[in-house]
């Protein structure tokens, strides 16, 4: 159970190696946290983060396998972690970002891109959201992004799939309303990690702590969407106004 | 959409609070109206287990458990008094509301009241409620006689204090906050009483110093005593109130006529929307100056009616929502009297965090009883209400739970709505034994709440 003053016993993380969700469960207060579980693929990665998280004294950090694109072992992989035991939170932030020219020359590069970031995420979302509304409670964090508040010619593929994840989340935050679970969606912008490294930087980017604390904040408030930083809300309901022909010529 | 969906919400689905209304979750309530009906829910138990409900009134998540199936005991009502013996027999959903309105005109009383008459039997004895004369009579599960439980495998058991092979489970049950069967019925010994009134002594103290010193010196002269504190004041200003029942003598000519009337006013509610954030230092600090104004710097043998003594809040409808969507929590702890300091620490902390309480009460309790989770234990008791919402209150929540550990103290179930697992083993040292009951009575596991798991119960 999150607590009367909002502090988390347990929590699952799915995209174990994510930057976003390393420093996301660093901001999550701590004093009743004895339960993390990172799950994802192997790497050094998950390992160091784990090692991280238990340097921090939480009691148990769980590094578990979990494939998002392996659509088919998802129902076993989420029982086999509630099964254990409530998860309070659920940070989805596992994606790609993919290479938008590759996909345009390779279209089965963009069918991967589509496959983890929507279709897994479809995937375990739903299984997860079964899960939480049987226990009666919980959050689940879903890292959308303003990329998929408009497509963009430099990044579509990848803006596609978070427009498709956001508009699952929003629905699915609407299927769980009364059944004590709910859904946070998060529409970051660019955010200095692993995934932008070497891209040039848009306006207010960001770092990983600044997302963290937000999505923190978000949950002790309830609220069901933010943007990092907030003030993007009203940059992305500009940018949703720009007549097509327009900004096609912005520069991407 | 079809039926199947596991998504899809059923007709019995309800989010469920404390009194506090923070940390909802939903639960699948059933109102049985046959004792038969909870034991065959109670066989029946799918994953997420059973938990029985009454009136709700536990601040934290005592009587809510997420996923599960909940029982909404206020159905089964039924009760009898026997004048004979001067006890009730009620069915565990019977209220202390309605039992009064009954037997006070038959010049009967309950042996222990919480603040509030919104209190159903089974949750008085699961959470061994104490009342204003704890000092004298103990709490509410030391005058149970009997009682009928549902335990985890569906069999209703009879328990007794004075039966040798049924006095654990009994005293296991006895503020085991629902987690060892489903009490339906319960048998408790009443207070005669010669009329309706009570005589009440009121003494407005100039500080904290002075109000637990009148406690220590004159409690034991009362059976009833509280005292109210001025939580915003730092002198711990407070206003002690300490009574009995009214003999008939006491009373006027005009009340003798009446000796045993009884009403309860019904006031308005509060509004059903209010702003986090309304509570704040300065409307506390405004509310508690009149209040403490209200009352005489001193008098004896003044004549107060039973709702006013002992549950004016009652006046008030709904006056839990004051606190606004974010809810508020009630932190309430016993410690032994040589560590009496902690009243004063607790409130210059929360005083500190800017966390306003208009409801603060102290008191004194006499000796503990049996039951190994029962929480009151000789000494003093401190509870105060403040907002859930306030970011500075989590660690110096926990900064005061250190306290009271150290000092050999505990906090409330019924009230607790974040403290540690690692407190509770700390501050109930017969923990393992009340587990090795409550395993033998549910030793399938059946009774969950969102309380147990979180405090590993
Ligand atoms: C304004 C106010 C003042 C209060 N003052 C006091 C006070 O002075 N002293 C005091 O001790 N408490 C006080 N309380 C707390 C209250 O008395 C207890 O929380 C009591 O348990 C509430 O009874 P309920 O019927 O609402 O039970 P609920 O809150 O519904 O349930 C409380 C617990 O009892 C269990 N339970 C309920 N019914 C059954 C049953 N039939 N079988 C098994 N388990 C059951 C539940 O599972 C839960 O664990 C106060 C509360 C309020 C709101
Ligand atoms: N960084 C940004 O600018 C930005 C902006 C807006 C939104 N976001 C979103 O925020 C989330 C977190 O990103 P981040 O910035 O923290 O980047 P990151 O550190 O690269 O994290 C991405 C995570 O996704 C995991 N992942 C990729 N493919 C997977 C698969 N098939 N199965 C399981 N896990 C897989 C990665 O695991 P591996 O280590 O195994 O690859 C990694 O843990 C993502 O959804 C991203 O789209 C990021």
């Amino acid at each position: 159970m999150i607590d009367a003053v909002g502090e988390p016993q347990s929590v699952l993380v799915l995209g174990g190696s994510s930057e976003i969700a390393l420093a996301t469960v660093e901001a999550l207060p701590r004093t009743r946290l004895r339960r993390v579980v990172l799950a994802g693929r192997p790497s050094a990665e998950i390992d160091r983060a784990a090692a991280h998280l238990g340097a921090l004294g939480i009691p148990s950090v769980e590094t578990t396998l979990f494939d998002a694109a392996d659509t088919g072992s998802h129902g076993a992989f989420v029982d086999g972690v509630f099964d254990d035991g409530d998860v309070d939170i659920v940070l989805l932030c596992f994606g790609v970002l993919g290479d938008q020219a590759e996909a345009e020359a390779d279209p089965t590069k963009a069918v991967e891109v589509a496959t983890v970031n929507y279709t897994g995420a479809v995937s375990v979302g739903l299984n997860v959201a079964q899960r939480l509304r049987r226990q009666g409670h919980g959050k689940l964090v879903v890292l959308s992004s303003v990329a998929g508040d408009r497509a963009r010619r430099s990044n579509y593929v990848y803006g596609s799939t978070k427009a498709g994840l956001d508009a699952f989340a929003q629905g699915l935050g609407d299927a769980l309303v009364g059944s004590g679970a709910s859904v946070l969606i998060v529409r970051p912008g660019m955010v200095r990690t692993r995934m932008s490294d070497g891209l040039p930087e848009a306006p207010m980017t960001t770092d990983p702590e600044v997302v963290g604390s937000a999505i923190v904040q978000a949950l002790r408030k309830g609220k069901s969407v933010i943007y990092v930083p907030g003030p993007l809300r009203f940059l992305m309901t500009a940018v949703k106004a720009v007549p097509r022909p327009l900004f096609r010529r912005l520069p991407q | 959409m079809t039926a199947e969906s596991p998504l899809m919400a059923t007709d019995n689905d309800r989010l469920l609070t404390g009194w506090g209304r923070t940390a909802p979750s939903r639960a699948t309530v059933r109102s049985p109206s046959t004792y038969d009906e909870v034991a065959e829910a109670i066989q029946e138990a799918g994953p997420r287990g059973v938990l029985a409900r009454g009136l709700g009134r536990s601040y934290g998540d005592a009587a809510q458990s997420g996923g599960a199936t909940v029982f909404d005991m206020t159905g089964l009502h039924r009760f009898e008094l026997d004048i004979d013996s001067g006890t009730v027999t009620a069915d565990a959903g019977a209220s202390i509301d309605e039992i009064l309105r009954a037997i006070v005109p038959a010049g009967f009383f309950v042996p222990v009241t919480a603040g509030t008459r919104f209190v159903t039997v089974g949750g008085a004895i699961a959470a061994d409620i104490h009342g204003k004369n704890h000092h004298v009579e103990g709490s509410f599960g030391s005058h149970v006689v009997s009682m009928l439980v549902v335990d985890g495998t569906g069999h209703e058991l009879v328990l007794s204090p004075t039966d040798s092979t049924t006095k654990d489970m009994f005293w296991a049950t006895v503020g085991g906050m629902g987690l060892t069967g489903v009490i339906v019925e319960a048998t408790f010994r009443l207070l005669a009483i010669e009329t309706s009134s009570m005589s009440v002594d009121t003494v407005r103290c100039h500080d904290l110093d002075d109000v637990m010193a009148r406690m220590i010196e004159g409690d034991d002269d009362y059976r009833y005593s509280v005292a109210w504190i001025d939580s915003v004041a730092p002198s711990g200003r407070g206003v002690l109130t300490r009574g009995d029942h009214a003999r008939r003598e006491q009373l006027t000519r005009k009340q003798v006529d009446a000796p045993l009337a009884y009403a309860t006013p019904a006031l308005p509610s509060a509004p059903a929307f209010i702003p986090n954030g309304l509570l704040n230092s300065a409307s506390v600090r405004a509310f508690n100056e009149a209040w403490f104004r209200k009352h005489p710097k001193s008098r004896s043998n003044e004549i107060h009616s039973i709702p006013g003594f002992f549950h004016p809040l009652d006046g008030v409808r709904d006056w839990n929502r004051v606190y606004g969507p974010q809810g508020f929590l009630q932190y309430q702890f016993v410690v032994p009297d040589e560590a009496g300091w902690i009243v004063e620490r607790t409130l210059s902390r929360l005083r500190d965090a800017g966390a306003p309480s208009f409801l603060t009460v102290l008191k004194r309790f006499g000796p503990a009883n049996p039951a190994p989770l029962s929480f009151p234990h000789a000494g003093w008791t401190l509870a105060a209400d403040v907002p859930a919402g306030n970011e500075a209150l989590a660690p110096i929540l926990d900064e005061l739970d250190e306290l009271v550990a150290e000092a050999g103290g505990r906090l409330y179930f019924a009230k607790d709505s974040r403290q540690s697992p690692s407190m509770v083993a700390r501050t109930y040292p017969r923990l393992a034994e009340w587990h090795s009951v409550r395993d033998q009575m549910d030793p399938r596991g059946v009774f969950t709440s969102d309380l147990g798991r979180r405090l590993s119960l």
